[in-house]
């Protein structure tokens, strides 16, 4: 319409120029961002917590495979106990990541093995490392991806298996991929899972389905840890509500019975 | 008039301060034996919620502020920090999150009241300009504290609802300047904007105990919309109000935390889990749904200036409605005519915010227009003419006659 365009202009015209040079291609197109087909999640409604299991073997997926290119800045390995393993697995986990572990003596950064106090480990320096080494594209941190898209783990596993052959007739951009459900249909990620792609340690299979539904469990996982313990809390407190409203409900009921 | 209170509170340590200083007396005079309408509904809970609601964000807010780090670079890991490191800072943000809308749900449904029953009219104007006043304020602090978590939603929302004030010739430009401390939204911005976002509800405390001072000296209006004529009319606020207002608290308690423990996200923005990029717009810049309405008043006049103004007018509108409506009955109740003209101005309310959700093309931009028509015609034409022109229902004598269905002797 005219008039927002009008409106926002002065904001729209400088950002979306910038915006046009620096993002994704065809990320910012979101004129076609068809509606991920909806999947059945264990962490589904309100008692639904997600699948630990299946959550443990998706943080495999992450850090064997989308670790290479995709930060999680904003989890820590001590919160993995979050995901039912002990301080000791947490700690031997840990210890298998190189992280940046401070100063040394001279005053020169030192990379160390992690504790569970440090970081995810991140790919990429910063956002212009990461660019550089991925065609121009920056991999998004996924501490948050689940929260931070419309129907965030629909959308995820869409993703992951929503690469195939670009329609003909349809033009890609040089060095994009085909995919169903990004928005606009071209992304820059090449295609991250291929049957087998990891091997489980309790025998699930590594179908491609698998791998993408354990890894969006873990990453709505990350994305929201408190669940467990909320939706828990939530029920108690609920309960508990309903008794004091059902109480304080007797207490009105008596105290107006001389006006009624 | 100088020396002390004649106290009668029995406790000597309660009499000693009583008598310096009458606290006691007045909380008993305005809480305990306030004469309060006999015939209130559930409607009348709401200004208590409110009130209930401003103290918990309040406390939650001083809370995250012990935590929150004013800073571009930091703000939006602060947050995250709360949520996933501070102990129950999930608990305290969610809370205080969802409770930006359940303030909202409970100031509209309030001042439906406050409209239906004609609580704006003599001799209760003041009460109800300052609660417009109220309003306001609550919308500035919530626009405020939805741009601290510095997301994608929160930096655009306040570049967007700033550059607004752009559109007013000549001073337009120092204003925007003004409030970004800068020429972009920015770290300026955003450290005052945590400043005022912890300023402005203590303010709203003091225009609150303005708001039941005035309360307390005309008294409360009530569903009949007719003043009481007695004692036998009222009832002492205290118990039985306090035990009326604690049923919907307690409901009021189930709706929110049904938000918090179970859809914390629900009324929320997938973008503003991404942090702020001042150089990627988002496809859709939405604000949070308690500003939809007016979002869509200033998008359905293709006119920015004319947009911006209607958007101010549709809330300055509220400050002179004691003096458009011309009728002399209070409550709808009695206005057979009126009451389906409020009813279709609810109906364009929702309208708007439906409208305000949508991408202003094709049909959206049809039904907003008639929509921000109507919500104006109502107030500025057809609550004036219905005054005059409708035939009201008979009022009942008194409250007590209503309620009872007995003439005011037998009680």
């Amino acid at each position: 319409m005219r008039n927002s365009r009008s409106l926002l202009a002065p904001v729209f015209a400088v950002a979306m120029t910038v915006a046009g040079l620096f993002a994704i291609p065809g990320g910012a197109a979101a004129e076609d961002a068809p509606k991920p087909p909806g999947q059945k999640w264990s962490f589904d409604g309100i008692f639904g917590t997600p699948n630990l299991a299946s959550a443990q073997r998706g943080f495999q997926v992450y850090s064997e495979v989308c670790s290479t290119c995709h930060a999680m800045h904003l989890l820590h390995y001590r919160d993995l106990t979050g995901l039912g393993l002990n301080e000791a697995e947490v700690k031997a986990i840990a210890s298998t990541f190189t992280v940046p572990q401070g100063l040394d003596d001279q005053g020169v950064p030192k990379d160390g093995p992690g504790t569970p106090a440090n970081q995810f480990r991140s790919p990429f320096p910063n956002e212009k490392a990461a660019r550089a080494a991925n065609n121009g594209a920056y991999p998004p941190d996924l501490s948050l991806i689940i929260n931070a898209r419309e129907d965030g783990a629909d959308y995820v596993y869409g993703v992951l298996t929503g690469y195939a052959e670009a329609p003909s007739g349809f033009t890609m951009q040089e060095g994009m991929n085909y995919n169903r459900v990004f928005p606009g249909h071209q992304i820059a990620m090449p295609k991250p899972l291929d049957d087998g792609r990891v091997t489980y340690s309790d025998g699930t299979p590594t179908t491609v389905d698998q791998m993408a539904r354990d890894v969006v469990t873990f990453l709505h996982w990350a994305s929201n840890p408190e669940e467990a313990e909320r939706k828990a809390m939530g029920v108690r407190v609920i309960l508990f509500l309903i008794l004091l409203a059902g109480v304080t409900y007797a207490v009105k009921r008596k105290v107006w019975s001389d006006v009624h | 008039m100088a020396g002390l209170h004649k106290s009668d509170i029995p406790n000597p340590v309660l009499n000693w301060i009583d008598s310096r200083l009458p606290i006691i007396t007045m909380m008993q005079k305005e809480y305990g034996v306030f004469p309060t309408p006999r015939n209130f509904n559930y409607f009348w809970n709401f200004g208590a919620l409110a009130m209930v609601t401003l103290v918990v964000m309040i406390l939650t807010g001083i809370f995250l502020a012990m935590h929150y780090q004013p800073n571009t670079t930091l703000a939006f890991d602060s947050v995250q920090h709360i949520m996933r490191d501070v102990n129950y800072g999930w608990l305290i943000r969610y809370v205080h999150q969802n409770g930006a809308s359940m303030f909202f749900i409970v100031t509209y449904i309030h001042i439906f009241r406050g409209i239906y029953y004609g609580s704006y009219k003599a001799p209760r104007e003041l009460l109800w300009i300052l609660g417009v006043v109220i309003l306001l304020l609550m919308m500035a602090t919530a626009f405020m504290g939805y741009v601290l978590p510095w997301g994608q939603m929160s930096y655009w929302g306040a570049t967007v609802i700033t550059n607004l004030f752009s559109a007013f010739p000549g001073v337009g430009k120092y204003i925007v300047t003004l409030l970004w401390g800068g020429f972009s939204v920015d770290q300026p911005t955003l450290n005052r904007f945590f400043s005022l976002h912890y300023l402005l509800p203590f303010v709203l405390v003091g225009v609150v105990f303005l708001h039941v001072a005035a309360l307390h000296i005309v008294g409360s209006n009530n569903p009949l919309g007719i003043e009481p004529r007695g004692p036998q009319d009222t009832l002492p606020f205290h118990p039985y109000y306090t035990a009326k207002d604690s049923v919907g608290v307690c409901v009021f308690l189930i709706v929110w935390g049904a938000f918090v423990f179970f859809a914390p996200n629900f009324l929320g923005d997938p973008n503003n889990f991404i942090e702020a990029n001042p150089l990627q717009t988002p496809a859709d810049i939405v604000p949070e749904w308690y500003f939809l309405p007016y979002y869509a008043i200033l998008r359905s006049v293709p006119n920015k200036l004319l947009g911006v103004c209607m958007m101010f007018a549709s809330l300055l509108v509220l400050l002179i409605l004691p003096w458009l409506d011309t009728s002399r009955v209070r409550s709808a109740r009695f206005r057979p005519t009126y009451k389906w003209f409020i009813f279709l101005w609810v109906v364009s309310f929702i309208v708007l915010g439906v409208c305000g959700a949508h991408k202003p093309e094709g049909v959206w931009v049809i039904l907003s227009r008639v929509a921000t028509l109507y919500y104006f015609a109502h107030f500025l034409v057809i609550t004036p003419i219905l005054g005059k022109l409708e035939r009201p229902l008979p009022l009942p004598e008194s409250i007590t006659q209503s309620v009872t269905g007995r003439p005011l002797e037998s009680h």
